[in-house]
């Protein structure tokens, strides 16, 4: 196989984002990537619905189909489907996906169709200048809310482990190198992959995640989480999660004669999403904010039911063409 | 057993089986229609139901019937009124009491004429017993009591033995057509294989009817339809929704495409997913999704990765797809989109028949985003409609909408069975490895643009539904560049006029009056027109199936005729297509919104008057 850069991945197309937009940190982790996953240039298919994110598929030099609002994942399932052996990637943002997109979104991680979706939260309508979004903070006054919203955000999480999400990940714009590995798993991962990216709008929204991403507070604001590994955070990695009776609390290793041992070990893995809930809603001030991969089960992907049943059917099959069909079934002969 | 029951030949019958929801009436239907095809009889049906699954018993609005006409003679429509019906209650009765011949034979189901029936069905004294159907030959067969009594032994319970009434009906019906039980029979035990107890009653109470029949001497002869002189072939029958199914199946072989369908359930198409869903074992994938634009979406997603795709729709499901045939326009991709119309607007009259979606297929979507529209006109062509739409839609990658109706959709004909190679050959424009492309580069004749599909070397590139720069397809907002590709998709439309037939007339090639129809109309158009030549009058039928673009003689058609109406089951939107199409030419009309068919008779009296003028 050919040796693949980042550069096969750029099209000749001139991006187009507002200077100092999150966007350009997602574009330029996934055209790294991409090369390393070992596979063909031509076998990549980028989906976008609409929105600023969902110009993505026109940067990348691969396959891609910006379609219309909130749809994306219909047509993303209708191009797996067609071919399963395609590497199909979702662009998506919380207006596209959890918005006009609502219903499509909870089907494809119900049906665990083999995409990877990326979704770009900014909590903020940016292409249409500035409208909340269905993860804008309550109270947030914007040009259709100037008196503050009064509705209640989704929660990205919570919609994904409801519709059974096999894997859901998380990743801040700042931080390429994580989001480089996530990119990688997820393609890895047989099922619906959903990467929620906590995406800065530099002009309609910003520091919107400053009490997650600010310089100042990261360390203790931010959470990697890594499968079979203790949940350690901060600066000396002294502070760690633990459950105490229903609740996570946040407890410092050496204080009240907690241990390493104390401390929950992430476990990916795990079908029960409960930990898995509770870990992606924290939130500052009172906890570090999950990152990495959250939740990541094995469960069997639609296309691979769907060709399981066309291999068996046409295996079994009475009649394996057209013609031997049509001519099934009650007929009678005329002759005149 | 009375041996001198008079055998009396008939050209041609009309029956029709009414009862409850609940009833069995479109099985019963189907029966004798399958039994009557074996015969080699010509016929139509029109299985007509309520939109509720079981709807209040016994009331009129619960009524659920089942219409055919069979002959020996060439059948284009279920017929306008019944020679006989079946009325398996009073509410059966009183629904289809303007919708039975004078004089023709009624068998009512006496058992359910009890005074609470008759209450639900609006009557406060039975029709049977005052003058209502003076002068008609009323059978009162004890259908319940006599199943029940056959049945008293078989062991089922009471729910089960009154379900098998239906077949009591149906033999008294087979003795009268003397029609052979062996089709029925054989259905039966194929239906119920696991319930061998269901089949043995369902025959026994079947035979029960047919010796009532036999032995009851309130029929004065039994009747014989003969085999109609069809062509000679191998013969089937095929409702039209199953045909459309067909269509797309052969029209995949032959392009050595895969077939995708994306769809969401909706009366009355769903029958078209339920039949391609059979065959996984011919490598369809259908893919029921989450709502109608999903479907769609799914669908044009199937196309760009290089199935021939598809998706299935009624009114109201077009209306929501109409975002994503937009796209699939923008984007120049093949889809067929097929929408079965129903009564509209809104939810409507979802299990009746209309014609009144034409607008939106042809209109329906923002900007100016011309389809090609065709549309079926027999449940048989319903066949080969589905494999022209799926040739053009793949050889132009452009969207097509093919047009059926409720009535082409559940009403079925017998059907000459051709093989995929009597169909004209499919080649889809695909770009290939190694070749120049640039994905708006288009064929100096059609105009169609090539695909590059995804897994091909080299060829990589974006589409969207921004405005696609001319050759290169890169994104443009550059106003004259706009204007000329709003051109280009027009023209691209009309150009597949150079490849379509002439349209053709039925009857004389000029003279008073031209009937023009488009669609599921044809059957009772030709009938009326066929009557009206055999009078002498100088009249001809024009049907399209080519709706946008029209064919090019159309216009010459035109020309030939002194007068010029247009029939159709909507307030006239072909008449004023044609209007802006054909300006100066005028164009009468003739319209039907209630639900149902023309009559043939409606049709021919309506041209008479405007003959006579």
């Amino acid at each position: 196989m050919e040796h693949l850069t980042n550069k096969d991945f750029t099209s000749d197309q001139e991006v187009r984002w507002c200077p100092g937009c999150g966007d350009y940190t997602i574009l330029r982790a996934m055209q790294k990537a991409l090369p390393a996953l070992g596979k063909k240039k031509e076998d990549f298919v980028f989906i976008s619905g609409i929105g600023c994110s969902s110009r993505f598929p026109y940067y990348m030099n691969t396959y891609g189909f910006h379609t219309i609002h909130g749809r994306a994942p219909a047509f993303a399932t209708g191009v797996k489907l067609a071919n399963p052996k395609l590497s199909v990637w979702q662009i998506t943002g919380d207006g596209d996906a959890l918005a006009i997109g609502g219903n499509h979104f909870i089907h494809a991680l119900r049906r665990n169709i083999d995409i990877n979706i990326l979704l770009f939260n900014n909590e903020i309508y940016g292409l249409t200048k500035g409208q909340f979004s269905p993860t804008s903070k309550k109270g947030i006054k914007t040009k259709s809310n100037p008196h503050g919203t009064t509705d209640e955000p989704f929660s990205p999480s919570d919609l994904a482990i409801g519709a059974q999400g096999s894997f859901f990940a998380r990743v801040v714009d700042t931080n390429p190198k994580l989001m480089q590995k996530i990119f990688t798993e997820a393609e890895e991962h047989r099922g619906t992959s959903l990467i929620e990216i906590l995406q800065n709008c530099v002009i309609f929204n910003d520091k919107t995640f400053a009490a997650i991403t600010g310089k100042e507070v990261k360390q203790n604001a931010q959470l990697i989480l890594e499968d079979g590994k203790p949940m350690l955070f901060g600066a000396e990695m002294k502070k760690g999660i633990v459950l105490n009776g229903f609740k996570l609390e946040v407890v410092t290793i050496g204080e009240n004669n907690v241990t390493e041992e104390d401390i929950l070990v992430h476990d990916a893995k795990e079908h029960d999403p409960t930990l898995h809930a509770m870990l992606a809603r924290m939130r500052p001030p009172e906890f570090p904010a999950a990152l990495g991969i959250i939740r990541a089960v094995s469960r069997q992907t639609f296309d691979e039911g769907l060709l399981n049943q066309l291999e068996y059917e046409k295996e079994n099959a009475k009649f394996k063409t057209v013609d031997e069909l049509l001519k099934s079934g009650e007929t009678w002969e005329v002759i005149s | 057993m009375d041996t001198t029951t008079k055998v009396v030949d008939l050209e041609k019958v009309v029956i029709k089986f009414a009862g409850d929801s609940g009833d069995g009436m479109q099985l019963t239907g189907t029966q004798f229609t399958d039994t009557s095809a074996l015969l080699g009889n010509d016929l139509a049906t029109f299985p007509d139901y309520p939109a509720e699954i079981r709807a209040p018993q016994g009331t009129v609005a619960g009524v659920s019937g089942f219409q055919i006409h069979i002959g020996r003679i060439d059948i284009n429509t279920p017929g306008d009124i019944a020679d006989v019906l079946v009325a398996m209650n009073p509410a059966a009765l009183k629904a289809n009491k303007n919708w039975i011949k004078k004089g023709g034979t009624i068998i009512v189901n006496i058992d359910s004429f009890t005074k609470k029936d008759l209450e639900k069905a609006g009557y406060e004294t039975s029709p049977l017993e005052d003058n209502s159907f003076e002068g008609y030959n009323i059978i009162q067969a004890p259908i319940t009591k006599l199943t029940r009594e056959a049945l008293k032994d078989s062991g089922l319970d009471g729910k089960s033995i009154g379900r098998s009434k239906n077949m009591f009906a149906l033999g008294i019906v087979y003795w009268m057509f003397n029609r052979p039980m062996a089709q029925t029979e054989k259905f039966l035990q194929k239906k119920f294989a696991k319930k061998p107890e269901v089949v043995a009653a369902n025959i026994k109470v079947m035979h029960a009817g047919y010796n009532f029949a036999d032995t009851i001497e309130a029929l004065p002869s039994s009747y014989t339809v003969l085999s109609a002189n069809l062509k000679s072939g191998t013969y089937r029958n095929v409702m039209g929704n199953q045909a459309i199914a067909w269509g797309f199946l052969a029209a995949a072989e032959r392009a050595n495409k895969e077939l995708f369908l994306g769809s969401y359930p909706i009366t009355p198409a769903s029958d078209i997913l339920h039949e391609l869903a059979k065959y996984k074992n011919l490598g369809v994938k259908t893919f029921q999704a989450e709502d109608e634009i999903a479907g769609i979406c799914s669908a044009i997603g199937a196309s760009f990765t290089g199935s021939l795709a598809i998706t299935t729709t009624s009114g109201p499901g077009l209306a929501l797809k109409a975002e994503g045939l937009g796209l699939a326009i923008m984007a120049e991709l093949p889809l067929v989109v097929v929408n079965v119309q129903r009564g509209g607007p809104s939810t409507g009259l979802p299990t009746k028949t209309e014609q009144s979606d034409l607008m939106q297929a042809l209109y329906g979507r923002n900007g100016e985003s011309p389809s090609v529209v065709l549309a079926s006109s027999t449940p048989g062509n319903c066949f080969d409609w589905a494999y022209m739409a799926s040739k053009i839609t793949l050889e132009h990658n452009t969207p097509v909408v093919l047009l059926s109706d409720g009535y082409l959709g559940n009403g079925a004909e017998p059907w000459k069975i051709k093989s995929t190679m009597d169909m004209p050959e499919i080649n889809p424009s695909i770009a290939v490895e190694g070749e120049e492309y640039q994905p708006y580069a288009r064929d100096k004749k059609t105009l169609a643009r090539k695909l590059a599909l995804p897994g091909t070397k080299g060829l990589e590139h974006r589409l969207g539904g921004l405005e696609k720069e001319d050759i290169t397809g890169n994104v443009s907002y550059d106003p004259e560049n706009h204007e000329k590709m709003v051109g280009i998709r027009a023209e691209k439309i009309n150009r597949i006029a150079d490849i379509i037939p002439n349209q053709e007339i039925f009857g004389k090639e000029e003279g008073d009056l031209l009937v023009v129809g488009w669609g599921g109309t044809h059957g009772s158009l030709y009938s009326a027109v066929d009557n009206l030549l055999k009078t002498g009058e100088k009249i001809a039928l024009c049907q399209f199936n080519y709706i946008n673009p029209l064919p090019k003689n159309t216009a010459e058609i035109f020309s030939k005729y002194k007068n010029i109406i247009v029939c159709e089951l909507n307030s006239g939107q072909f008449a004023n297509y044609l209007r802006m199409n054909f300006q100066g030419t005028i164009f009468h009309q003739y319209n039907k919104i209630q639900g149902f068919p023309f009559t043939t008779s409606e049709l021919e009296s309506h041209f008479k008057t405007l003959l006579s003028k």
